[in-house]
């Protein structure tokens, strides 16, 4: 099976809709770059080159440079999908929710409901998350647990080059507003991804190791550090279930359930900040339907309660590292009543 | 003239239709038998009236909180609004909307949008969708003096002139977002050129003269049909009510509204200019008067007797499928 990147599989994902589809569309700031100037077309495809090829391959009317203007961007999507298209909106970082956030909760999130199931809104809003490349306060956060905790939105976080593709065009097709969470420090990691079209569904969990000891529940990238945990502590002796829930709206909570009905032990690790996050509504599910099954407190890993900062240092300090990981799995295995 | 025999009755039977719905509303709410708020389209009749008899159930109209009269204009089912506002099982938006999300969605009216500045952006995706499927429809969004200023608006003016998409940007300027005046709250104090001033052109019109409204209205939906891009028109009108039904309107100058009321009547100025030009008998207006009347009623008592959403109802249509 080839070989290709979270960046590769994205694309493909995109290309391969958009060829048998004509009602999707891509629109957003740059998604192929040069629009106006004098030099090449397609010279960005995406500031991260995701939709780089889209552009000479479907043309101006189907791949949309658009002015920085999240707000109508974003707007303009959720009228299109209402009105017969598929469009897939680039918000470049997530921290630009800020600035179009009514058009994605207020708007594209409630037609359907508000106007008595009368109305679809199916679109993709990709974005890009994720702290580490010092991008500063305002260009590194993942916001997942904003736009999870909106009714009408669906929300996918994919951690790998396969799941990505999967999960992408589950997106495309799917009646709703979809919200897919690309974590940017994933776009040069590489698996085996199938040339062919498939489908994950949303709201089914992917077990990435089973184990016996403690149940370890990752969002986005910190579910691959976590499996680094669960590799390194397996030479010890511990042995972890790690979990990769991959949307969070849905949520499979029933796998995250089965599996702490065995462990007993339960950490979960997100790179949001700590209140009303996702690691504290994933702790409050579980101690509310598994109390019983709990051997330790649930331990949770997260970012600090502070906006990002920039030097290294200090960054590398605000993230969930591997070693926080760790130290939450030995808490939670060490706890005694 | 703009409006031939046909054409006027037809407009003046719409105006006619949304006077009394906002008014029976304002009495059923008056009586305790309409929760939430209500903001009324009363005396702004001729500007959906004009715009709407432009467009066909295939072009798409947003609306605003005071959407009554856009849904009605673009063909929304009297009945099944009255009982949405009413909150009624049978509504349009099976009671998960109210006046503020009334919507036709099958008659291309895209909804009610209680967020001032929400729905241009959206017309600009609709109007997208008509040129990328080549639909030849158009989009108009209905917007306030309000809504005017908002960032959202300037965005979507922006992106529609860069697009080139077929979108219409109506201004109705009825003087007043919320409690504060438009000649405050409006810097450039002219919404028409302000608009221009994105790259499109932008038309004027007196919005309580239907022959009028109608016919700039027909240049825009002209202007759009013939894939000339986007365009604007500022609409002057009045309010007749405050900005939400309760509002004492303490803000409104003494004898304003009551002014306001004789002189700038929509309806009141297009029978007189009908008669005169023997469009229209007094006896021909009085009977649709009397129809309309009958309509109203009929839709306010059946959904008075109507029972209210089963509860069952509250979690279907979050999402498109099981969740």
């Amino acid at each position: 099976m080839p070989i290709k990147t979270y960046r590769q599989a994205i694309n493909e994902a995109m290309a391969q809709e958009m060829r048998q589809d004509s009602t999707v569309i891509v629109i957003g700031e740059d998604v192929a770059g040069g629009a106006g100037c004098d030099g090449e077309r397609d010279a960005y495809g995406g500031v991260m080159g995701v939709t780089k090829g889209l552009f000479p391959e479907f043309g101006e009317s189907r791949v949309i440079d658009t002015p920085i203007t999240e707000s109508a961007i974003m707007g303009a999507a959720a009228g299109a999908a209402q009105t017969g298209l598929r469009p897939i909106a680039e918000l470049m970082f997530m921290d630009f929710l800020g600035v179009c956030f009514d058009q994605i909760y207020n708007q594209a999130a409630k037609f359907r409901y508000m106007f008595g199931g009368k109305a679809q809104c199916p679109m993709v809003v990709r974005t890009m998350a994720g702290a580490g490349l010092r991008g500063g306060a305002q260009h590194s956060q993942n916001l997942t647990q904003m736009v999870t905790m909106v009714p009408g939105l669906k929300v996918v976080c994919p951690t790998n080059a396969f799941d990505a593709k999967g999960l992408l065009i589950t997106a495309i097709r799917d009646n709703d507003c979809v919200i897919f969470v690309e974590d940017k420090f994933l776009y040069e990691t590489s698996c085996e991804v199938p040339d062919e079209m498939y489908t994950i569904p949303f709201g089914e969990a992917n077990f990435l190791r089973e184990g016996t000891d403690v149940t370890i529940v990752g969002i986005s990238n910190t579910v691959n550090k976590a499996l680094a945990v669960a590799d390194r502590l397996a030479a010890e002796g511990i042995s972890c279930d790690v979990i990769d829930p991959r949307t969070t709206s849905p949520l499979d909570e029933e796998s995250i359930i089965e599996s702490v009905e065995v462990t007993g032990r339960l950490v979960i690790v997100d790179e949001m900040t700590p209140r009303c996050g996702l690691a504290a509504d994933i702790s409050s599910i579980v101690a509310e339907k598994a109390f019983g099954s709990l051997r330790a407190p649930i331990m949770k890993v997260t970012a600090a309660h502070s906006p990002i900062p920039f030097a290294p240092a200090l960054e590398d300090a605000w993230m969930p590292q591997e070693s926080d990981i760790e130290a939450a799995v030995r808490a939670v295995l060490g706890y005694t009543r | 003239m703009s409006l031939d025999k046909k054409q006027f009755l037809q407009a003046y039977r719409t105006m006619r239709t949304i006077r009394d719905f906002e008014y029976r509303v304002s009495d059923e709410f008056g009586k305790g038998n309409i929760p939430g708020f209500l903001h009324l389209y009363a005396g702004q009749e001729a500007i959906a009236t004009g715009m709407c008899m432009n467009l066909s159930d295939e072009d798409y109209i947003v609306s605003t909180h005071r959407g009554h009269g856009h849904c009605i204009a673009k063909g929304g089912d009297v009945g099944d609004m009255m009982k949405e506002i009413m909150a009624k099982q049978g509504g349009s938006c099976a009671g998960k909307g109210g006046s503020m999300h009334i919507a036709a969605v099958e008659k291309g009216m895209l909804g009610a949008n209680a967020i001032v500045g929400g729905g241009p952006p959206l017309i600009v995706g609709a109007a997208l969708s008509a040129k990328t499927l080549a639909t030849g429809s158009v989009g108009v969004s209905f917007t306030g003096d309000g809504g005017s200023n908002q960032g959202t608006t300037f965005e979507a003016m922006n992106l529609a002139v860069v697009l080139q998409v077929p979108a219409i940007f109506m201004f109705e300027n009825n003087g007043y977002g919320e409690g504060t005046a438009a000649g405050y709250a409006v810097g450039s104090k002219d919404i028409a050129s302000r608009a221009a001033a994105f790259g499109m052109p932008a038309l004027k019109v007196d919005g309580a003269d239907i022959f009028e409204t109608y016919e700039t209205c027909k240049k825009a939906v002209d202007h759009c049909r013939s894939g000339k891009g986007p365009i604007a028109i500022e609409a002057s009108i009045t309010r007749f009510r405050g900005h939400f039904e309760g509002d004492a309107q303490q803000y409104r100058g003494k004898g304003e509204v009551k002014r306001l009321m004789k002189d700038l009547d929509c309806l009141k100025i297009a029978s007189d200019i009908a008669i005169e030009k023997k469009l229209a008998t007094k006896a021909e207006l009085k009977k649709i008067d009397k129809e309309v009347a009958a309509y109203i009623d009929e839709a306010a008592t059946a959904a008075l007797a109507a029972p209210s959403p089963d509860v069952s109802e509250l979690l279907t249509d979050v999402y498109s499928s099981a969740y």
